[in-house]
């Protein structure tokens, strides 16, 4: 009779090198030497960018700033799958994956630097400037991997979120056109268990946030998002599906951030600090140096080197940034239409006026 | 009886109102992202969840849409909902919900259901911060009938509006001027007080020129009056305070009075509140009007990023170019 269970779905957990740096072989990605070597250094060079914006926002030089430090292998290990014509729409915190993907230092500095240069993207780039408003990207994604498939291209995208936008309607709305048109995107949720103060349980009962992909007919996957192997391995392969014409895949991310959630928050408010030293020991950064020792890539020398070298290309790209930010106030009309429509001529005539006769005033005060 | 005072930010002042309201009425619930355990981002909300409880002061999940959603809900069942939308540049997710629930309710049950409830939200730019963060967005919910729109200006009249918003039996949006939440003390009486909604304030009497503004643009407004006093220009200064149902009867009065009118906003030029009250103008004081009624606002422009916001703003050199115009006129 009609009472019956009708459906079961499960959801795989992936770590491949654990804490200690063990490996599991049969899991182990093939990878060379020279992209171990890649990833690595997009890892050490995130960090450095991080550091340095930090003390840049606290010098008055850099505007509020949401820090990475802690899901740099969340970051590389997913950006580090796709393809130079794929595509990715980040958020706020996924320097990593710019970096990965190949943005400029000096882009990733001026975007927050308070100038709207920061968003204009590489021409030979079809990678997004990021989305503050949380999971209004995700629909962006899946609509850029359908026109894809309507257009024939071979591209994938990638969309970056965090476990708080699991809640908004866009991520539910986006992520259910992506599993009805089988779209070639792959969702990327960083779960670092709180979206500012609020922990992922007021978020959502649901046990994981990977099997909210199951509710929506397509596969799901949760990975320690602080071994840059598993996540990287679940992404080829979730990256690979998408590019057959097989769909979407949600990929959680476990992880931490280990700073603040921006330049104006306390974590200590919300979080224990046993928690944090906890997380602190599964720093993605050390563990990868375990597993690349292993490899006889790591040692203290190609440390200090990768890390001089990081620094270097962060402060040259500072003074590229800096140097090159020259401010215009009309530039706030200029690229609001294709063509500048009359009314906002007339004001943008008028803000040259009032800024002449503040000139003006001034001097003459001055004088 | 003597109302003993306290110095209060334009935050304590709000957070003094909520502790009160909620104090006095075990209907009111506050909720929002992060208003619980951590007080809010602002810190508007601290200190409610340790004293009424995680039932009345609810951390939610992350999503505007549903926040208003069930506050609604929640209005239409005897609760008094005050829920927080962490930045107004968030309040588009929420906007469905406004305008087609919260601002029909009463309308379309004939009175039998109405949401009374307060969405309460910082607005405005001036504090560097990031891309969404800053917008200026009152005309909206002004031109969507069935809410009311309440803006204060500083720490005394954001409690006392506040209490008499929450109060209320229709929907208020309440949006709260994020550059003055700390940047001024004053004596805010530690009582319950309610300033009615509805009514302007005439800050200080003038004749020759009326100075409208509200919220944010107050600070901007008042210097530029003082600046004018030293020009011999006797200035009128109004703060609107609700932006709807507005004071017509105060405006009016001092235009009829004075024949010359600026209104000053940060929200951009077109179909603003500064265009509906020009309009009034010439409904009412076409033939003592002594120069156009002008607008000195932020441009018809999408909020620019932080090292660009001040060009967006008005200030009081802008304000001052215009009285200068309209009493040259
Ligand atoms: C629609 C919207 N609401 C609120 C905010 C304010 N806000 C910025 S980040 C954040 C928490 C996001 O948490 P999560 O999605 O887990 O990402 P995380 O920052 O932890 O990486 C909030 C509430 C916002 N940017 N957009």
């Amino acid at each position: 009779m009609p009472r019956k269970k009708i459906y079961e779905g499960s959801v795989e957990y992936l770590q491949i090198l654990d804490e200690k740096g063990n490996v599991d072989k049969e899991l182990e990605p093939q990878l060379s030497n020279e992209d171990l070597d890649k990833m690595y250094r997009f890892m050490i060079t995130t960090r450095t960018f991080d550091r340095k914006v930090l003390s840049l926002q606290r010098q008055g030089r850099a505007f509020t700033y949401a820090p990475v430090e802690g899901k740099e292998a969340s970051q590389t290990g997913t950006a580090y799958a796709l393809k130079k014509t794929d595509r990715v729409f980040p958020s706020y915190r996924d320097h990593g994956v710019y970096l990965t993907r190949g943005l400029s230092l000096k882009q990733m500095f001026l975007m927050w630097m308070g100038t709207e240069e920061g968003g204009r993207m590489p021409e030979d780039s079809g990678d997004f400037p990021f989305a503050i408003p949380i999971a209004s990207q995700i629909p962006h994604a899946v609509g850029a991997a359908w026109a894809a498939k309507i257009q024939k291209q071979d591209k994938v995208c990638a969309v970056y979120f965090g476990d708080g936008a699991t809640s908004e309607g866009d991520f539910h709305e986006g992520i259910n056109f992506a599993g009805v048109n089988k779209a070639p995107v792959v969702l990327v949720c960083q779960n670092n268990k709180y979206a500012i103060s609020v922990p992922r349980a007021l978020q959502t009962a649901a046990e994981t946030i990977a099997q909210k992909a199951l509710a929506y007919g397509f596969e799901g996957i949760q990975v320690d998002g602080n071994d840059v192997l598993a996540v990287y391995s679940a992404m080829k392969s979730a990256v690979e599906k998408a590019r057959k014409g097989e769909g979407p895949t949600l990929i959680e991310c476990l992880t931490y951030r280990f700073g603040p959630h921006t330049t104006s928050d306390d974590p200590s408010k919300y979080r224990s600090k046993e928690e944090e030293e906890e997380w602190r020991k599964k720093d993605p950064v050390v563990r990868f140096q375990l597993y690349l020792r292993s490899k006889g890539i790591w040692n203290e020398e190609y440390e200090k080197k990768v890390n001089e070298e990081a620094k270097q290309k962060v402060e040259k790209a500072l003074e590229e940034a800096e140097s090159s930010i020259k401010i215009d106030p009309t530039d706030i009309f200029k690229y609001v239409y294709a063509e500048m429509p009359e009314p906002l001529r007339e004001e943008m005539e008028y803000l040259k006026r009032i800024g002449e006769e503040k000139k003006e005033a001034h001097g003459e005060q001055n004088g | 009886m003597v109302n003993k005072m306290a110095k209060m930010t334009l935050i304590q002042a709000i957070n003094n109102a909520l502790h009160l309201e909620m104090e006095k009425d075990e209907k009111v619930v506050v909720m929002g992202e992060d208003v619980g355990h951590e007080g809010g981002v602002f810190r508007a909300t601290v200190g409610l969840q340790e004293k009424f409880g995680k039932e009345r002061v609810i951390d939610t999940p992350l999503a505007e849409s549903g926040i208003i959603g069930t506050a609604i809900g929640m209005a239409v069942s005897g609760l008094k909902p005050v829920p927080e939308i962490q930045f107004s540049g968030f309040l588009y997710y929420c906007f469905n919900q406004l305008v087609s629930h919260a601002a029909r309710i009463r309308m379309r049950t004939r009175g039998r259901y109405s949401v009374p409830m307060v969405v309460r939200s910082p607005y405005g730019a001036g504090i560097r911060a990031l891309e969404h963060h800053s917008e200026s967005t009152e005309a909206l919910f002004v031109h969507m009938a069935g809410l009311k729109v309440v803006i204060p200006s500083g720490p005394y009249n954001a409690k006392g509006l506040l209490l008499s918003a929450i109060r209320d039996p229709d929907p208020v949006m309440f949006l709260e001027p994020m550059r003055l939440y700390r940047s001024v003390k004053e004596d805010v009486p530690e009582e319950d007080y309610a300033i009615p909604l509805g009514q302007a304030k005439v800050e200080r009497e003038g004749s020759d020129l009326a100075l409208i503004s509200w919220g944010s643009m107050m600070k901007e407004t008042r210097e530029a009056a003082d600046e004018a006093k030293e020009k011999d220009v006797s200035v009128e200064v109004i703060d609107l305070q609700t932006l709807w149902p507005f004071d017509e009867k105060t405006v009016i009065k001092s235009i009829e009075k004075t024949g010359r009118a600026i209104v000053v906003h940060e929200s951009p030029r077109t179909c603003s509140i500064g265009s509906e009250l020009a309009a009034r103008a010439m409904d009412h004081n076409f033939l003592n009007l002594k120069a156009p009624v002008t607008r000195v606002t932020g441009f018809d422009i999408p909020v620019p990023l932080a090292r660009y916001e001040d060009f967006n703003m008005p200030d009081v050199f802008r304000i001052m170019k215009a009285i200068d115009k309209v009493m040259s006129f």
